[in-house]
């Protein structure tokens, strides 16, 4: 059937048009973080009780040689705080994920989805508030270390903020493309079995990779494979200023992949969402 | 057991004021999820400035019909337009144009009224100033002004819905699409939506489709599509579809053309 469309209407979004909804969509996410205390709370106790009661009892255990970035012994606190910045990322990423089943579940995703804005920039813009959610957990950690004792210099806690932002990008993007495969909010659990845990674990977070390599090659290899090293390792390097190019462009790499495996997920004419049935009605 | 009425292509006053641009225009539509089929060859048109009731028993195909016309799935055989844009081809274009209510609840329940109401606007580029005017003026219409702060969960199940169908019209489309949206309701509020409805297409020509399985919700004025296991079963206006029936009543044409019976309130 030919019919004519209705004029007047002026196509296409101006960029100020764009900056509101990624500010609405940020602002909600922040609302909603900020409802949800217990959240805040449980961000910070997870890393800081690695670092109050787990690296005081391995400092007098595991001595960390000098490797790059540090340029002289390190304390094993100061080691391990790189691993648990990127452990509340990876945290906030699958919570991130979570909340969106959630959402998905309760039908709060749909408000989301039929926005006339493009699909790609409504997760986009989601992805950055989950982000810039966890920047601010991050920095509340960081006080909270300076004061046990764990400094770095004054520099790198301005150089780490792009490095924040790139891994709560890839670790964020990645914890989306999970939120479309998950069926229930009760199949939540396996990620953090299959997902969270090894991915923590099996990275350089907790232990020097040299310190891995010697102890079993096979989880060298594993390590070195696992892309939440990478975000250890640039955290680690950003906090004193410096850039490790490899980790770098692993990150980078992972973050677009991760992104547009999410938004092609969620894309309706090709995602999984579309092919799984909804209510009946 | 079922007889397929043709359906009239413009019913009732979109007729006779042609050539004004139907409000949707679904043609051919099929969908499926997997091997169960949720709709075939889905044809109907809704005509603007009137209130279109989608009638069907639950399980008929309504949800995905509305999941397709406001993109949430992508139509894959056949083709919706919104007001002579295309959804597939001009979705930012077509959902400017759509208010939508869906049948679960879509309300942020931890955030206020009025904070529900701001990321709405936002999702459709409002800024802050002109969002935080219109939400006002939505919640005055519905009587909630006085709860723009009140955090969603402790409104009532009505309240909740006015302020989804409030946020709906904050970016004043042209066509608002409703999904089952008396379902769980008290009687009163039940009538006060119905109500209000009604009234946005009486004095602001809003184009309404309005998916029910209720046939007390559905006037002698209206247009009517009745869908039925995937698939058109008869469309029109409400005389003509209970005409073509061979019936006396929307009700018994509802029962002649499905089998079925639908649900009568208490």
């Amino acid at each position: 059937m030919s019919v004519t469309a209705i004029t007047g209407l002026r196509r296409g979004f101006t960029f100020g048009q764009y900056l509101i909804c990624l500010r609405g969509i940020t602002w909600r996410e922040a609302l909603r973080f900020l409802h949800q205390r217990e959240r805040f709370v449980s961000a910070l106790v997870r890393p800081l009780v690695w670092l109050f009661i787990f690296a005081a009892g391995f400092r007098q255990i595991l001595g960390v040689s000098i490797i790059p970035p540090y340029e002289t012994y390190v304390l094993y606190d100061d080691y391990v705080t790189p691993g648990l910045m990127a452990m509340i990322q990876l945290f906030n990423g699958m919570q991130s994920s979570l909340s969106m089943v959630y959402d998905r579940e309760m039908g709060n995703m749909r408000m989301l989805l039929v926005s006339p804005f493009p699909r790609w920039f409504l997760l986009t813009g989601k992805l950055l508030a989950s982000t810039a959610v966890s920047i601010s957990q991050v920095y509340a950690y960081l006080f909270i270390a300076w004061l046990w004792g764990v400094e770095a210099p004054a520099w790198g806690y301005v150089a780490v903020l792009p490095a924040l932002a790139l891994t709560g990008m890839m670790l964020g993007a990645l914890g989306m493309l999970l939120s479309s495969v998950i069926r229930q909010l009760e199949n939540f659990a396996g990620v953090m079995n299959f997902v969270i845990f090894p991915m923590f674990f099996a990275s350089s977070a907790l232990y020097p990779l040299w310190l891995v390599q010697q102890s079993s090659p096979v989880v060298y290899t594993v390590c070195r494979l696992n892309p939440f090293t990478y975000a250890v390792e640039m955290i680690r390097f950003a906090l004193y200023a410096r850039i490790d190019w490899i980790s770098l462009g692993v990150v980078v790499t992972m973050t677009i992949l991760f992104t547009a495996g999410a938004i092609i997920a969620y894309d309706p004419a090709r995602g999984l969402i579309a092919r799984r049935g909804g209510a009946a009605g | 057991m079922s007889t397929t009425i043709v359906a009239d292509p413009l019913p009732g006053t979109a007729r006779d004021a042609a050539p004004i641009v139907p409000a949707i225009v679904v043609h051919g539509v099929s969908h499926a999820y997997g091997a169960r089929k949720a709709l075939a060859d889905v044809s109907l048109i809704v005509p603007a400035a009137r209130f279109t009731a989608l009638l069907g028993l639950n399980g008929a195909g309504k949800t995905t019909l509305f999941s397709l016309i406001t993109r949430l799935y992508d139509t894959r055989q056949g083709s919706i337009d919104v007001l002579g844009h295309r959804v597939s081809r001009e979705p930012s274009e077509a959902l400017r144009l759509l208010g939508v209510v869906f049948q679960a609840r879509t309300l942020d329940l931890d955030i206020s009224v009025m904070d529900n109401l701001l990321f709405h606007a936002a999702l459709h580029g409002i800024g802050s100033r002109e969002a935080r005017r219109r939400a006002n003026a939505v919640l005055q219409e519905i009587d909630l002004a006085d709860r723009a702060r009140d955090q969603v969960r402790k409104l009532s199940g009505g309240q909740m819905r006015r302020v989804e169908i409030a946020r709906a019209l904050l970016h004043q489309p042209r066509v608002l699409v409703l999904d089952e949206p008396t379902v769980g309701l008290d009687v009163a509020s039940k009538s006060a939506i119905v109500r209000q409805v009604r009234a946005l297409v009486r004095e602001r020509a809003v184009s309404v489709l309005w998916a029910t399985h209720l046939l007390d919700e559905v006037s002698p004025g209206d247009a009517v599509v009745v869908l039925h296991h995937g698939r058109v079963l008869a469309s029109g206006d409400v005389g003509d579809v209970v005409t073509a029936a061979g019936a006396t009543d929307m009700r018994s044409a509802f029962i002649a053309l499905t089998g079925g019976v639908p649900e009568v309130p208490e």
